[in-house]
């Protein structure tokens, strides 16, 4: 532990002059490159595949080498823009490199790669947030399409475009969600460290990240994908170049989110303060540590289906191509089982932020650390022995459907935990009801609803009546939106005061909560009866007895979309206009994060701490001298 | 001021709600949950939904009751900083709470998988399902493309019409599958789903109990007009089916000769967009 103390206690490297920050590398820069880049690949595909030379983007020009080849070349172009290079060409050329970028810098370190895990931070929460609005605003349209019960407003292409994209943003870009800022920002200072394990392999996570979702966002100009976030084969295969945008979209977030697990993982083992053990590790850190693992697991077998379906799609090697030689099935097969964990990823540090957050609003200590621990270890192991329920119709390995429903159904146990721990954490509590608590106990009430629908799609009878239909529609979003972005709101309103010393309005925080959590109800709880009533999903026509209650949902939808926006404004006018300061701990939090100075300093401690507790030492202790022997739930 | 004990409130308040809220959901829910009872299939599916909201009923209302409880009665006073008390945890709460949750999803497991291999739940069981019902069945091939279901009559002549009509009261054998990408064949309340793959033959089971109209639609994303893939069929009495089929190979008997031989499946075309 010594060493790791010394090496980081290394200078401040020195400021460069205003010019060369300019004109070195940057977002700029990694824009012309980008570009560039982007131009020599479709070049380059052009000269391959068909022998010709130049030719511009046109919607009858479906050339799939190209586009691949220039969005390759455009990610590695924007990569060397952003001076990702620099480091390994100094050390070939054996120059001195820089072992820190840009951490010294104004407003201007945002802008580029800068190695400071704070930075990242809140580039990666803008940047999330700019893709979470995008996505939203794809959900508003195709609520609107489904105002009407044949299509109308979008028509059906432009509505199955607009379907894959909500959902392979959503759950592409989210994955990171909250790993990528409030993990990337708060981890290293909850565990008492200077910085992240890789601090170039954090930056480079956050900038993967973004050229994904605007390589997926400029799937319009390709005609988009016909096949919702899932990309089945082989309708993959036939669709339009917009296709390969979803692949390399896909493939770029599975590098990210692989790194970024890689990097959690290596930084929460090796970079603990003295006297963290684990059983002292604050628990969103021990769901980070489950997320990373299940990340690292998963995200390769993601990577390498796409490259085949790549294949598939460009030199006709048939993986997925029946009467090819190839399988659909094996697609289906290899998807789930990242998608599976893919869904866990999305769960379980929504699960950390409420265990979290709950101690320092209930002032009680976490209720049950250790069956918290195991229930997001036993999650994260569980999920990859469930895949196949999502196939429980399609004629895979019909006879294994028992196995999979035992095992889908098993996975609700550890999943139990939390709710017993959150239960546990409130029973007696001197609970005081501020915005982040608010999402927390609205994140209870979501995740119980989607756990329970869950229970109808785990038992393959049932599920026969609701595979594919709004119901589990309904289900997931219950569990990712309201498990994952309510959580992420919480987690904004608890942590941004530490990263910015601002804090937001309360008045428009509540208006937030409460507009967001019942608008939230009233858009998804129908759906569960759409899809009981036989409504499939991703369809942009329905049966006209059915439109009635797809109007009621729609403007749910939108007024779930209005209190999106009275958060921006809240944003806006906390944040950027009016500028109040917070408090250095308004939430009274023991944890770590909370001890050090705002805005916190580039190295976070002077020296690094000695840690002799865990930090949910709330309470007062009852029963002194019979401690522990007093059941929780006895009168007292 | 003696704190009340809550535990016992609480339980007292849980039980009695549940006691009250779980009959009248399976009274006033079950009847009408989907899909009806059109099939032995369906009227099964009626009956495990039924039992499946009857277990989630307590335990939704475990944590929402508790959450209630806890929001009302565990208050900070306004602009208070009082502490809560510093429990920890209790072993024998997490020790019940184990085994209960344990023993429910088992039993659940285990009922699930009896119903499922009972009869096959009208769930699509592949190429070779594990359960085939005894006795005479009727063979349909039921064959999805881009955008409509065509249905095969093997033991008519290999006749392939375009709506599906079935006798009640028969077992019927259906042989799903599919000419270009992944489909879905759902007859709502047939209580039937099983996906259509090119290349494969997912059989499914089902016995219609109910002459009425059932509605077919595709319940895997197929392309743009997947939500257009929709059709009626009709469960009809033996003699009534016995006169349509007829009409049907007169009607499509020049058809009929064009068409490849009756197999499982069809090995499809690669199909690849136009280069």
């Amino acid at each position: 532990m010594s060493t790791t103390i010394e090496s980081h206690a290394q200078p401040a490297p020195v400021r460069r002059p205003l010019l060369r920050r300019l004109i070195g590398f940057n977002l700029l820069s990694a824009l012309i490159l980008g570009v560039a880049g982007y131009y020599l690949g479709w070049f380059i595909g052009h000269q391959l595949s068909t022998s010709k030379s130049f030719e511009f983007i046109s919607a009858t020009d479906e050339n799939d080498v190209a586009l691949l080849l220039a969005y390759l070349f455009g990610v590695i172009g924007f990569l060397i823009g952003l001076g990702f290079a620099n480091y390994p060409v100094s050390r070939l050329l054996g120059r001195p490199a820089s072992l820190r970028e840009k951490e010294d810098e104004g407003i201007g370190r945002y802008f580029g790669l800068c190695t400071d895990h704070k930075v990242v931070g809140i580039q990666y929460l803008c940047g999330i947030g700019l893709f979470l609005f995008i996505a939203g605003l794809n959900a508003m349209l195709i609520r609107t399409e489904l105002l009407h019960d044949v299509p109308t407003t979008v028509g059906p292409n432009q509505y199955l475009s607009l379907v894959g994209m909500h959902g392979a943003m959503m759950m592409g870009m989210m994955t990171s969600g909250v790993l990528g800022p409030f993990a990337n920002y708060f981890v290293p200072i909850m565990i008492g460290a200077r910085r992240m394990a890789f601090p170039r392999i954090e930056a480079l996570t956050f900038w993967l990240l973004m050229a994904a979702g605007f390589i997926l966002t400029s799937s319009i100009f390709f005609g988009g994908f016909p096949t919702g976030w899932t990309g089945y084969e082989p309708l993959n295969d036939q669709a339009v170049m917009g296709m390969d945008s979803y692949i390399i979209f896909f493939a770029l977030v599975g590098v990210s989110m692989c790194l970024l697990g890689l990097n959690m993982i290596a930084t929460i083992i090796t970079l603990r303060a003295p006297g963290l053990t684990w059983s002292r590790l604050p628990i969103f850190v021990w769901s980070v540590l489950a997320t990373s693992v299940l990340m690292v697991l998963s995200a390769p077998m993601l990577i390498a289906t796409l490259a085949m379906a790549a294949l598939d799609r460009t030199i006709n090697t048939g993986f997925f191509i029946p009467g090819a030689g190839g399988s659909p099935f094996l697609f289906e097969n290899l998807f789930w089982f990242f998608g599976h964990p893919e869904v866990y990823i999305l769960a379980l540090p929504g699960f950390g932020i409420v265990l979290e957050l709950l101690p320092v609003f209930t002032r009680k200590p976490l209720w049950g650390y250790r069956l918290a621990v195991s229930g997001m270890l036993g999650v994260a192991l569980l999920s990859f022995f469930v895949w196949q329920h999502h196939l429980f119709v399609s004629g895979i390995n019909a006879d294994l459907r028992p196995f999979y429903m035992l095992s889908t159904e098993i996975i609700s146990v550890p999943t139990g935990f939390i709710f017993l721990c959150v239960m546990g954490t409130l029973w007696k509590a001197r609970s005081s009801f501020s915005v982040p608590m608010l999402f927390c106990l609205g994140w209870t009430f979501n995740f119980l609803i989607g756990g329970l629908s869950g229970v109808f799609l785990s038992d393959t009878p049932s599920d026969t009546d609701t595979h594919g239909s709004f119901f589990v529609m309904a289900h997931f979003h219950y569990t990712i939106m309201g498990g994952l972005i309510f959580t992420f709101f919480a987690a904004i309103y608890y942590w941004v005061p530490k990263m910015t010393g601002l804090r937001f309005n309360e008045r428009l925080s509540k208006w937030h909560f409460w507009l967001m959590f019942i608008a939230f109800n009233s858009t998804f709880m129908p759906l569960f009866v759409l899809g009981m009533k036989g409504m499939p999903r991703r369809v942009s026509s329905y049966a006209p007895n059915l439109h009635g209650l797809n109007v009621w949902v729609s403007i749910s939808a939108f007024v779930l979309g209005f209190s999106m926006l009275i958060f921006l404004a809240n944003v806006v006018w906390s944040l950027i206009v009016v500028r109040l300061p917070a408090e250095a701990n308004p939430w009274r939090s023991k944890s770590l994060e909370w001890q050090v100075p705002t805005p916190v300093p580039v190295n976070n401690f002077e020296q690094i701490p000695v840690i002799d507790s865990d930090p949910y030492d709330y309470g007062t202790p009852l029963n002194i001298g019979g401690a522990g022997a007093t059941p929780a739930t006895a009168g007292t | 001021m003696a704190e009340p004990n809550h535990a016992r409130r609480f339980t007292i308040l849980w039980v009695v709600a549940s006691l009250i809220a779980t009959p009248l959901v399976i009274v006033l829910l079950g009847p009408i949950l989907p899909p009806g009872n059109g099939s032995a299939q369906a009227s099964g599916h009626v009956t495990d939904n039924t039992v499946l909201l009857a277990m989630a009923t307590p335990v939704l209302l475990l944590v929402v009751i508790y959450l209630i409880y806890a929001v009302t009665f565990f208050r900070q006073p306004k602009g208070g900083i009082l502490e809560g008390p510093a429990v920890r945890g209790n072993q024998r709460i997490q020790t019940v709470w184990i085994v209960v949750t344990s023993i429910l999803v088992l039993s659940l497991a285990v009922y699930g998988t009896v119903r499922l291999e009972e009869d096959g739940a009208g769930s699509g069981g592949g190429p070779s399902p594990v359960v085939v019902p005894h006795g005479k069945k009727l063979q349909v091939q039921v064959i999805a493309q881009q955008w409509e279901f065509t249905y095969r009559f093997p033991e008519y002549g290999g006749v392939e019409v375009p709506h599906l009509e079935l006798p009640v009261n028969e077992m019927v054998e259906m042989h799903v599958t599919s000419l270009d990408v992944i489909h879905s064949f759902w007859a709502y309340q047939l209580g039937v789903k099983a996906d259509a793959n090119p290349d494969v033959d997912n059989v499914v089971f089902v016995k219609p109990t109910k002459e009425e109209t059932f509605e077919v639609r595709c319940a895997e994303l197929c392309g743009i007009w997947h939500g257009s893939m929709f059709d009626h069929g009709h469960v009809v009495s033996r003699e009534a089916f016995d006169t349509w089929i007829a009409e049907q190979q007169t009607k499509f008997a020049a058809a009929t000769k064009s068409l490849p031989p009756y197999s499982h499946t069809y090995l499809p075309e690669p199909t690849r967009r136009a280069e």
